[in-house]
């Protein structure tokens, strides 16, 4: 648990991340995903509850532990008094590691996400795509076992986003264990092996993405245009849906029977069938009041 | 956090070097530009004040006035440096770089952190006593007999100025909030710690109240006796009072600081 002043940012919430996994955390703003993040690389205190990292306590061994994570924050925090490549070795001074193995380690790093040509350019002059990569690079500089990522694509265009994603997925395969958190729910279906949806400090859901899509709204949604027709015929059918301002979601195993349904009987024609995606289950479980 | 937990010691620990090592590549790119203030600010006031006011001035406890004032010159180059490192640097360097954030991501502690940012601070004021002590000796106004200890003793005033600087920074609410304990403290003090004319000159009152709680009093005392060559009984006082506050302040400074990001 852990208590702000009057605000209780995270409550009874209990998971296991497994070694080499991909896990990921959604929610909406202000739901707990980072003040998680904070309290799994020990910056953050515990109120009360236990959290216990490749076995160790969070609270009494945070130096050991810290030592084996590399941590992409949700803000940008490169240093700017410094060039690409210093960032790199200033920065493995704060694990120790010796300067020509930190100098081998930066060249590997820097062609790993592909920033070689940048080797001497000031931190602020590169653009974000950049700033995302270096602080990715920077994250790997003590080999960790375990990367920690906040909103690890915000703000990037689609190809720095898919270059960040393979990258995740070749840190994976080497044995890395990579917990995210995202609001791209795109990007965590595609990369994650499990996932928890939380809210209001509290975990809402768990599991693998096509486990929680099947669960919560099932795999298929048809998507028609609300009228007072439809949600009678639909009550008669009694079918799952939810109305949304001008449009029905109707949740479904099978959208194909739906449609057909809807169309034989309630004479429908302007439908739409889709696969459901994490986006629908979120939506589904958190709401769709904006949040601050 | 209780009153007691503001002194309670925190445990530091020898990463705290590489935050100074950090602050130390950062000043040494910079280099030239970075020495320039302490060369020649000393020059300018030895002209304007020592040579120029000087003239119109008698000796001061027997002393031309530019002899007067030049360990004083060295003293507020001291506090100056140490003060704004550790409260315009530091503030920069959490909140708007967010230097800190990312150094606390690594094994490197807060506690840390904030030592490497103090012993920063009082290595910058002791670089500026390194340069003006070879440049004031060359007018002949300090006796270099034992001028070289000017240097380690304002590596202390350093500590205790960061260490008052840093306790700012823990608690200002943004950055041109800083101006005010600038304004209020340390032009004060810039100018009625016997610095410019002697401290016996004010009021009883006013000069019980500069040895008690004017920390510049004591640097610019124990610069002034190093620099005349008569190394006093009374500099044990200076130093002690000196050492005392400053191991005081660098705890509190700690946990002030840890009150503030740790959260």
């Amino acid at each position: 648990m852990k208590k702000y002043k009057d605000l209780l940012a995270v409550n009874d919430v209990s998971f296991t991340i497994d070694e080499g996994e991909m896990f990921g955390f959604l929610g909406p703003n202000g739901a707990g995903k980072t003040t998680i993040m904070r309290m799994i690389q020990c910056v953050s205190p515990l109120t009360s509850g236990s959290l216990e990292i490749f076995g160790m306590d969070a609270m009494s061994h945070p130096r050991e532990i810290k030592s084996h994570i590399g941590v992409v924050p949700q803000e940008n925090n490169l240093d700017m008094d410094f060039t690409v490549y210093e960032n790199l070795l200033v920065f493995s001074r704060y694990f120790d590691i010796p300067r020509s193995e930190a100098e081998r380690r930066a060249t590997e790093l820097l062609e790993f996400v592909h920033l070689e040509d940048k080797r001497d350019t000031m931190t602020e002059s590169l653009s974000g795509g950049m700033k995302r990569r270096l602080i990715l690079a920077r994250a790997l500089i003590n080999r960790p076992k375990m990367l920690i990522l906040d909103e690890p694509t915000v703000g990037l265009d689609p190809q720095a986003r898919h270059l960040i994603w393979d990258k995740l997925r070749s840190l994976k395969k080497q044995g890395v264990t990579v917990v995210l958190t995202s609001h791209y729910l795109d990007e965590v279906e595609k990369l994650c092996d499990r996932l928890v949806v939380m809210d209001y400090g509290k975990i809402l859901v768990e599991g693998s993405p096509s486990q929680v899509i099947e669960e919560y709204v099932g795999s298929g949604i048809v998507e028609a245009e609300n009228n007072p027709e439809l949600i009678e015929c639909l009550q008669r059918k009694e079918a799952s849906y939810e109305v949304i301002g001008d449009l029905v979601h109707i949740y479904t195993d099978n959208p194909k029977q739906i449609a057909e349904y809807l169309t034989m009987e309630c004479s429908l024609s302007k439908l739409t069938a889709r696969p459901a995606t994490l986006e629908d289950v979120f939506l589904k479980l958190t709401g769709r009041r904006l949040r601050e | 956090m209780r009153i007691s937990e503001y002194f309670r010691i925190p445990t530091v620990s020898s990463k705290s070097y590489t935050v100074w090592q950090r602050n130390k590549d950062v000043f040494m790119k910079d280099i030239k530009l970075n020495f320039l203030p302490p060369f020649i600010e000393p020059l300018l006031y030895l002209a304007a004040l020592g040579f120029g006011l000087g003239r119109f001035i008698e000796n001061i406890d027997g002393v031309p006035y530019a002899n007067f004032i030049a360990p004083a010159l060295i003293a507020i180059s001291v506090m100056y440096a140490s003060f704004f490192e550790c409260s315009y640097g530091s503030y920069v360097r959490m909140y708007y770089q967010k230097t800190f954030d990312a150094i606390i991501a690594t094994p490197v502690t807060i506690e840390d952190v904030i030592a490497g940012e103090l012993l920063w601070g009082a290595t910058r004021s002791m670089i500026n006593a390194a340069v003006m002590v070879p440049v004031i000796a060359l007018f002949g106004l300090i006796d270099i007999s034992y001028a070289l200890l000017i240097i380690p003793f304002a590596f202390l005033g350093g500590l205790l100025f960061g260490a008052i600087g840093m306790c700012f920074t823990a608690v200002t609410p943004n950055i041109m909030a800083i101006n005010y304990p600038v304004l209020l403290f340390i032009t004060p003090m810039f100018l009625f710690s016997g610095t410019f004319f002697p401290l016996n000159t004010l009021p009883p009152l006013v000069q019980y109240f500069a040895i008690a709680f004017l920390p510049l009093t004591h640097i610019v005392n124990g610069i002034r006796l190093i620099g005349y060559g008569t190394l006093e009984p009374v500099l044990l006082f200076d130093l002690a009072w000196i050492t005392v506050v400053c191991a005081v302040l660098l705890v509190v400074s700690i946990n002030m600081m840890k009150k503030r990001l740790i959260i």
